[in-house]
C-alpha cells in the first residue's frame, strides 16, 4: 500500500495514497469527510440528479484499506454524512454494508458540522477523541497541538513541467494535520487559502494523494 | 404582397432602387419558410425587414409582430439603430425594442407586458422567453420570426436550440413564417431543412453574388519560417498594406497569435499609426471602445480573431488580411466579405502563409474561392444534450403533454428522425436522472401527473432551470484586472489553466498590454503594467480550427501534380526535395515515414484529418504502441500529421492503423482520456446534469464546484451506457475528439499504407521538430512528474534555498 510516512506528536502515522490515515502502532484507520448520501442530499434539495453511486464508491475504497491497512479501529472524522436524511435514506444495502465493516473491530463516527448528534449506525459517536498525545476531531482550533482533523477538503495545485496537477492534500506542520476529504463526490479547497495560513506554520508540508502519493513542501508548492 | 407606395417613395428619394431580391422577399412573403442568400453588402437585413414594415406600415397591428434573432448581441443594437433610419424618415408607427442578456430587468419586464411591434434578440434570450407561464400571451399575434447569419448558427449548438424554440413558437402560432438570412454556403439546401418546419419546403432566393473578390498571397521577399504561426517576418509588409489602405481588419486564427501579432506590429509601428485590437477574451468595455473607434473611423486597422467575423457593419473597411492558413474555405470567403460593405465592389483580400506548409494551404485555399467550392461539413443528428435542456425549459413554462412534445420536436430538421425511445430516455434523463440505481424516484425534477402530462416536482425549479439556459460553453476562465486603490480596470480573461502556471512577476500579453502578474484575489487575477518587449505569452485556447475536409483533400491533390508553377520557389522547391528523398502523401493512400534522429526512432503519419483528430490519432497510436513495447515517449500533432517519437521502432505500422483496431481504442482506452472528459463537461452543463449557476450562493473558493471528472469516472465505472455516457461518446465523433474525421482517413485509405523507412529526417517532417504542444505520453507519465517535481522542491527546501521557479509551458491542456 501506498503511503508517506509521517510524525505528528512524536507518534509515526502514514499519509496513504487514497486519502486515509494509517497509525500502524495502534492498528488504526482514519478517514475523514465521507459525505455519504450527498447525491440524495442535493437532489432532495431540488438540485441536480448526480449518479447516485458514490456511497457504494466510497465505501468500496474503505473497505479495500482496511482490508489492505488490517485496521482494528475506524475513526470517522466527521461529516460522515451529507445531513440526517442523507443518512437515513441510505439503502438496506448500503447499511449492512457499513454494519458489515463495523463487524470485529471499533468504530467510531466523530460529530461533524453536517452530521451532529448521534445516529443509527452502530459505532460509537463522539464529539472528539483524544489518544494521547493526539486528539481527533473535524474543525481544527487555533492553538491545538497533536491534533487530527478534517472539514477543509483541502487539495494542491502543483505547476509541473507542462500540466498544472491538482490533488487532495494531507496538510501538516509539527502540531496538526488535516486530513483530505475521502467521500467521492466532494470539492476541495485550494491550499493557498487564507483558511489554512491561519491554521497552518510557514513550514507546513502537503501529501498529495494519488497511485504514488507525494510530500512537497507548502510553502514552497508555487500553489496560486 | 406588394410594397406599399411610401416605400416606393422612400427609396426614390434615398436615390436607391429596390434590390431584385429585396422585391422577391416582399413578393413571397407569405410563404412559410423562406431563405435568402446573400454577400455582406446585399442589403439582406432590409430585405427581411420589409415586409414586415410594409406589413405595419399601416398601424392596425397589435402586440409582437416580427421576431429577429441573429448570434451576436451586439448585432441586435446594430439592427435597432439600422432600423430606425427608414421608420423615422417615413414616420412608421412601428415600435422597435432588443432584448439581449445586457437588457435591464425593468425594460424585461415590460416587454413581456406591452410587446414591442420587432423584438430583436438572441437565441439563449428567445429560449428564456418561451421558459414564462405567460409566453403563450406574449408571443400571441406573432407573424415573422427572422434568423440573422443562419449559416453560422446551423453550425452549431445554439442554432439547434434556436429551432426546438421556434418549434414551440410555431404551435403557439400557427401562421407563424420564417426567414432566414444567409451568408454564401457550399450546401443552401441543408440551411434550408434546417430552416422549415420539418417536412415543408423552404423557399431559397438567391441574391445577385456581386463580382469575385480580389484575393491573393501577400508576396513577401522573406520566406515564412518553417513553423509557428506569429507570422512576424511579414509584418513589415502588412504594415505597408496599411498604410495604403483605408480600414484594414488583420484577422488571426487564435487570440493568442492576435495578442502576439498585434503586440510585434506595434514594436514596429514606428509612425504610430491607430491600430486597434479586438477578440472574445478582452473586457467588454475594451471591445466597445475599439469598436465605436472603428465606428468613427478612427483606427487604420483592427487586429482581430473570429469576434468580428459576423455581420455587424463597420464602415469602411477596404481590405481584409487573413494571418495564417485559413483552415476553412467558407470561412474565408465570409472574412473577406467584411471588405468593402458596396454592393457590387469587389472585397479585396490578403492572405499571409505563417510557415512553409501554409503557404500550401493558402494556395490550396485561393484556388477553392476562385472556383467557388466551399467547404462544410454535415451536421449530422440534432445533439440530444439540447434537447434535455429544450425539455426542461418546456417543464418550466408549464406541464407537457409527452406525445405532443415529441411530435413538435420532430418538426425541427435536425430532429427529425429522433426516435420516440431517444426521446423518452431524454424525458427519463430529465425526470429522475435516467439511472439503473432508480434511487431519485423520490426527488424526481419532473413528475407525472394522473392525466399523464409532466411538470415540475417543485416549481421553484423553474428559475434554476432558467438561470442555467444557453449552450455555449465557456472554459473556466478567470478575470484579469489591473491591480490599484481604485479597485482595478478590468482588462479580460485568461484560462484557468493558464493562470494556474503564473507566479508573481510573470508576464504575458492581454489586450495588447504587457502585464505583470501578482496575486489571485478572489478568482481574479490581479496585475500590473509593465514595459517589457518580451512578455510571457497568454495563450488562452481561444478556438483552434481544425482544417476542414474539403480544404485537406485539395493539397493532398496539390501535391500530385508534377510541378508547382504557382507555389514560390522556396516551396515548390520544398516539395520537390520531398519528392525525391521519399514521398508526398496521396489522397487515397496513407504515408507513414520512419527515421532515426540522433538515434531515437521517428515514425510520422500524415493523416490530413485535422489537427483534433490528429491529435486523437496520436493518443491511440501511442498507446497501441505501449502495448507492443515499443516504449513511445511523446507526439505532436498539426493538421496534416503526427510525429511520434519512443525507445523502439515501429516497424509493421499497418495493424495499428486498421479501422477496427482504431475504433476499440475509441471505445475502450480513449474513454478515460481527459479530453473525452471534457467532451462530457460540456454535455452535462447543457442537459443540465451540472448547472452552471447556482442561484444566490456564490461560491466559495472552488469548495463548491463539482468536478464533473469525478462524475464522468463514477458513471463510467458503474453505469457505462447511461445517456450522458451515449451522448459523450456521441458528441466525440465531432468536436476535440474528432474521431468521425479518423474514419473519414481509414475510409479514404484502405488497406494502402505506405510505410517508408528512410535513413534521415524527411523535408515534409521537419518542420513538426519545430511545432509547439508536444504531448508527453501518460502512462505513469503524471506519477513521474509528480515525483520529479516533489524531489525538486523536498531537495531545496533542505537546502534552505529559495526555488528556482522551473521554465513553465502552457498548452492545450490534454
Amino acid at each position: 500500500m501506498n503511503g508517506v510516512e509521517l510524525s505528528l506528536a512524536g507518534c509515526r502515522l502514514i499519509a496513504l495514497g487514497t486519502g486515509a490515515l494509517h497509525w500502524p502502532d495502534r492498528q488504526m484507520l482514519i478517514v475523514s469527510d465521507l459525505h455519504l448520501g450527498k447525491s440524495e442530499r442535493i437532489a432532495r434539495r431540488g438540485g441536480m440528479m448526480l449518479p447516485p453511486y458514490e456511497t457504494r464508491d466510497t465505501l468500496t475504497r474503505l473497505e479495500a484499506d482496511i482490508a489492505a491497512t488490517g485496521a482494528q479501529s475506524v475513526i470517522c472524522l466527521g461529516d460522515s454524512f451529507d445531513d440526517r436524511s442523507a443518512a437515513e435514506s441510505l439503502s438496506e444495502d448500503e447499511r449492512l454494508w457499513i454494519k458489515r465493516l463495523q463487524a470485529g473491530r471499533r468504530w467510531v463516527w466523530i460529530e461533524g458540522n453536517h452530521d451532529p448528534g448521534p445516529l443509527d449506525f452502530g459505532g460509537t459517536h463522539l464529539a472528539e477523541l483524544p489518544l494521547a498525545p493526539l486528539v481527533l476531531r473535524h474543525i481544527a482550533r487555533p492553538g491545538a497541538s497533536g491534533e487530527i482533523s478534517g472539514h477543509y477538503h483541502p487539495k494542491v495545485q502543483l505547476p509541473t513541467r507542462g500540466r498544472v496537477i491538482s490533488r487532495p492534500a494531507f496538510l501538516f506542520d509539527t502540531s496538526r494535520l488535516i486530513m483530505p476529504s475521502y467521500g467521492t463526490y466532494t470539492g476541495g479547497l485550494r491550499a493557498d487559502d487564507p483558511a489554512f495560513a491561519r491554521l497552518l506554520a510557514a513550514d507546513a508540508h502537503a501529501v498529495l494523494m494519488g497511485p504514488a502519493p507525494q510530500r512537497i513542501p507548502l510553502c514552497l508548492s508555487g500553489g496560486l | 404582397m406588394d410594397l406599399k407606395p411610401i416605400f416606393h417613395d422612400w427609396f426614390a428619394s434615398k436615390g436607391w432602387a429596390v434590390h431584385p431580391h429585396q422585391q422577391q422577399m416582399v413578393e413571397k412573403a407569405d410563404a412559410p419558410s423562406l431563405l435568402l442568400i446573400a454577400p455582406t453588402g446585399g442589403g439582406k437585413t432590409l430585405a427581411g425587414f420589409l415586409p414586415t414594415l410594409n406589413d405595419l406600415a399601416d398601424g392596425t397591428h397589435e402586440g409582437l409582430h416580427t421576431l429577429y434573432v441573429s448570434p451576436l448581441k451586439a448585432l441586435a443594437a446594430d439592427i435597432k439603430r439600422n432600423l430606425r433610419t427608414p421608420v423615422d424618415e417615413m414616420a412608421l408607427p412601428i415600435r422597435i425594442d432588443d432584448r439581449t442578456g445586457d437588457t435591464t430587468a425593468t425594460r424585461k419586464k415590460r416587454q413581456r407586458a406591452d410587446p414591442p411591434h420587432i423584438l430583436l434578440t438572441t437565441p439563449e434570450s428567445l429560449a428564456l422567453l418561451t421558459s414564462y407561464e405567460d409566453a403563450p400571451r406574449m408571443f400571441k399575434g406573432l407573424k415573422r420570426i427572422i434568423v440573422d447569419e443562419i449559416h453560422a448558427l446551423s453550425e452549431s449548438k445554439r442554432g439547434d436550440q434556436l429551432m426546438l424554440a421556434l418549434a414551440r413558437l410555431q404551435t403557439l402560432c400557427p401562421d407563424l413564417k420564417r426567414v432566414g438570412l444567409s451568408a454564401t454556403v457550399e450546401d443552401p439546401e441543408a440551411i434550408a431543412r434546417f430552416l422549415a418546419k420539418h417536412p415543408d419546403p423552404t423557399q431559397i432566393i438567391h441574391a445577385d453574388p456581386g463580382p469575385a473578390p480580389d484575393i491573393q498571397m501577400l508576396t513577401i521577399d522573406e520566406p515564412p519560417p518553417w513553423a509557428g504561426g506569429g507570422a512576424k517576418y511579414a509584418i513589415p509588409a502588412v504594415l505597408e498594406q496599411v498604410r495604403k489602405h483605408n480600414t484594414t481588419l488583420i484577422f488571426h486564427n487564435t487570440r493568442a497569435q492576435a495578442e502576439l501579432f498585434f503586440h510585434n506590429l506595434w514594436l514596429a509601428n514606428d509612425e504610430g499609426l491607430p491600430i486597434g485590437i479586438h477578440h472574445g477574451s478582452l473586457a467588454k468595455a475594451q471591445r466597445e471602445k475599439v469598436e465605436q473607434a472603428m465606428v468613427d473611423g478612427s483606427l487604420k486597422a483592427i487586429v482581430c480573431t473570429g469576434s468580428l467575423d459576423l455581420g455587424i457593419d463597420w464602415g469602411d473597411v477596404d481590405l481584409v488580411i487573413q494571418i495564417g492558413a485559413p483552415k476553412n474555405v467558407k470561412r474565408l470567403v465570409q472574412r473577406i466579405g467584411r471588405a468593402n460593405h458596396r454592393y457590387n465592389a469587389p472585397s479585396k483580400a490578403l492572405l499571409v502563409p505563417a510557415n512553409r506548409f501554409e503557404v500550401v494551404e493558402c494556395i490550396a485555399a485561393l484556388n477553392a474561392v476562385k472556383e467557388a467550392d466551399l467547404d462544410g461539413d454535415p451536421r449530422g443528428r440534432g445533439p440530444r444534450d439540447v434537447l434535455c435542456q429544450h425539455i426542461l425549459i418546456t417543464a418550466a413554462a408549464g406541464p407537457f403533454e409527452a406525445d405532443a412534445l415529441y411530435a413538435e420536436v420532430t418538426t425541427a430538421g435536425a430532429y427529425a428522425d429522433l426516435t420516440r425511445a431517444e426521446f423518452d430516455d431524454c424525458v427519463a434523463f430529465c425526470a429522475t436522472g435516467g439511472y439503473a440505481l432508480r434511487a431519485y424516484d423520490r426527488w424526481q425534477r419532473l413528475k407525472q401527473l394522473p392525466d399523464g402530462r409532466w411538470q415540475l416536482r417543485d416549481p421553484r425549479a423553474a428559475q434554476r432551470i432558467r438561470a442555467n439556459i444557453g449552450t455555449i460553453q465557456d472554459t473556466d476562465t478567470l478575470k484579469v484586472r489591473l491591480k490599484n486603490r481604485a479597485g482595478g480596470k478590468p482588462l479580460g480573461e485568461v484560462e484557468e489553466g493558464f493562470a494556474a502556471t503564473l507566479t508573481p512577476g510573470d508576464t504575458f500579453l492581454i489586450g495588447g498590454q504587457v502585464v505583470r502578474y501578482e496575486n489571485l484575489r478572489e478568482m481574479t487575477v490581479e496585475v500590473t503594467r509593465r514595459r517589457s518587449d518580451n512578455p510571457k505569452i497568454a495563450t488562452f485556447l481561444g478556438t483552434k480550427f481544425a482544417t476542414s475536409t474539403q480544404l485537406s483533400h485539395r493539397i493532398l491533390r496539390m501535391f500530385q501534380q508534377e510541378d508547382w508553377p504557382e507555389l514560390p520557389r522556396h516551396t515548390a522547391d520544398w516539395l520537390r526535395l520531398q519528392r525525391e528523398v521519399s514521398q508526398l502523401p496521396e489522397p487515397d493512400r496513407l504515408l507513414i515515414e520512419s527515421f532515426d534522429l540522433d538515434s531515437r526512432p521517428y515514425t510520422v503519419v500524415y493523416g490530413f484529418a485535422g489537427r483534433n483528430a490528429m491529435q486523437t490519432l496520436g493518443l491511440l497510436v501511442t498507446k497501441r504502441m505501449e502495448e507492443m513495447g515499443l516504449n513511445p515517449l511523446g507526439f505532436v500533432a498539426t493538421d496534416y500529421a503526427t510525429m511520434i517519437w519512443g525507445l523502439d521502432p515501429l516497424t509493421d505500422p499497418a495493424p495499428i492503423f486498421q479501422r477496427e483496431t482504431l475504433r476499440d481504442g475509441f471505445e475502450t482506452w480513449l474513454a478515460g482520456n481527459a479530453v473525452m472528459k471534457r467532451t462530457f463537461k460540456a454535455s452535462a452543463h447543457i442537459a443540465g446534469l451540472l448547472e452552471r449557476n447556482s442561484l444566490g450562493q456564490r461560491k466559495s473558493g472552488r469548495q463548491a464546484t463539482f468536478s464533473s471528472d469525478i462524475l464522468y469516472d463514477t458513471l463510467q465505472k458503474y453505469e457505462p451506457d447511461h445517456l450522458m455516457m451515449q451522448i459523450t461518446q456521441e458528441e466525440a465523433t465531432r468536436g476535440l475528439v474528432d474521431f468521425g474525421r479518423i474514419e473519414e482517413m481509414i475510409e479514404r485509405v484502405g488497406a494502402r499504407i505506405d510505410h517508408r523507412t528512410l535513413p534521415r529526417l524527411t523535408p515534409l517532417a521537419a518542420p513538426l521538430l519545430l511545432e509547439p504542444g508536444r504531448v508527453p505520453v501518460k502512462g505513469l507519465a503524471e506519477e513521474r512528474l509528480l515525483a520529479e517535481e516533489a524531489e525538486r522542491l523536498m531537495a531545496i527546501a533542505l537546502r534552505g534555498e529559495t526555488p528556482e521557479p522551473e521554465k513553465k509551458q502552457w498548452r492545450v491542456p490534454y
